[in-house]
């Protein structure tokens, strides 16, 4: 074995340490997570064939509950598919704010990470990357040992019902307690805090009056963009 | 066996999906970007996790009406101290599930 290879053996090894390290929260939100859905969508006519394969190509938690919720409601593909789009726009922000980390990556590699960007994985990798820590290969790692922990919960929750009662030591929060922690991360100023505020109150008045999850992508591009704001008018008015 | 009505859901979906996720990384990740947009999108994850999580906390049902009197948000409080004093991901992952389950018990 050649130096050249022992080393990347060795960053392979560390990449995946890493990655599974910083995962391991998101893996264990997923699984009650997915055991629901798996039940749901069994109960809605899938079985686990159609299960895996809709964990594999959609692998989007929110969208899939929603189109098992259509599909029992009898609703058409097309109406699914758009309530999709229209599910996953958020996607859109959270690609852009990890774009300037991989300014060097294949294009290979770049699909093959925008596959696994889910609400969780993008907040677990940005953290990293913003402190200058992380690479597109730990980044992968969480990615999909994210996606298959999902995989393997929806098909689980396909076969059998739930292993685990509702509720049981409160796994329901797992992610958002993850989310509390990562918030915590991201509040590096004043005006990341008074964004987040912003943001926050934005997104439950408009989740009280307007159906679905637009807030999410309203508020925060709104709140962004106040934000961006009061940082321009603070530096005109010292 | 796949059913096929299903099949072209599953992929529609799966295009619609892969699409938002793709193009800005595939777009933005190979030019260089005004700086009013890269500050911008420094703010995005702080806005956009804030609000994903307030609502989930101070909301509940469909259609969604306020209850602040719920275990998520009386779990959270202690959650949000324990992350802010620790900065551990993990640590407040557990403390979290279990601040939930207990006041789950009590409430």
């Amino acid at each position: 074995m050649t130096i050249a290879s022992k080393t990347s053996n060795y960053n392979i090894k560390n990449a995946i340490h890493q990655g599974l390290g910083a995962a391991w929260p998101i893996c264990l939100g997923y699984v009650p997570i997915g055991l629901a859905f798996g039940v749901l969508a069994q109960k809605a006519g899938m079985n686990p064939l159609e299960i895996a394969l809709m964990s594999i190509l959609v692998f989007a938690g929110s969208s899939q509950f929603i189109a098992v919720s259509m599909l029992s409601a009898g609703a058409s593909a097309a109406a699914i598919i758009l309530t999709t789009f229209a599910v996953n726009l958020r996607h859109l922000l959270m690609s852009s704010s990890l774009a300037v980390f991989v300014t060097k990556a294949t294009r290979k590699k770049i699909a093959l990470f925008a596959y696994g960007v889910t609400d969780e994985s993008f907040a677990v990798n940005h953290a990293r990357f913003s402190k200058n820590t992380w690479d597109l290969d730990r980044a992968l790692v969480v990615n999909h040992a994210a996606n298959i922990t999902w995989i393997a919960s929806t098909i689980i929750g396909g076969f059998s019902g739930r292993f685990i009662p509702a509720g049981a030591f409160g796994i329901d929060y797992a992610l958002i307690a993850m989310f509390i922690c990562l918030l915590i991360f991201q509040l590096k100023g004043r005006l990341y805090v008074i964004t987040a505020v912003i943001a926050g109150a934005l997104a439950v008045a408009l989740s009280l009056v307007i159906p679905g999850n637009s807030y999410i992508v309203i508020a925060s591009m709104l709140a962004a963009t106040l934000g961006l704001g009061i940082r321009k008018w603070v530096s005109v008015h010292p | 066996m796949v059913q096929p009505e299903y099949l072209l859901l599953i992929v529609g979906m799966g295009l619609v999906t892969y699409l938002p996720r793709w193009v800005p990384l595939f777009l933005l990740s190979r030019r260089e970007l005004p700086a009013w947009f890269v500050e911008w999108l420094d703010l995005i994850p702080a806005a956009i996790l804030s609000a994903l999580l307030l609502p989930e906390l101070v909301t509940t049902g469909v259609p969604r009406h306020m209850a602040l009197w719920q275990p998520e948000l009386l779990a959270a409080v202690p959650t949000f101290i324990f992350a802010l004093k620790t900065r551990s991901l993990g640590g407040t992952v557990v403390v979290g599930m279990l601040l939930f389950w207990l006041t789950g018990k009590v409430l």
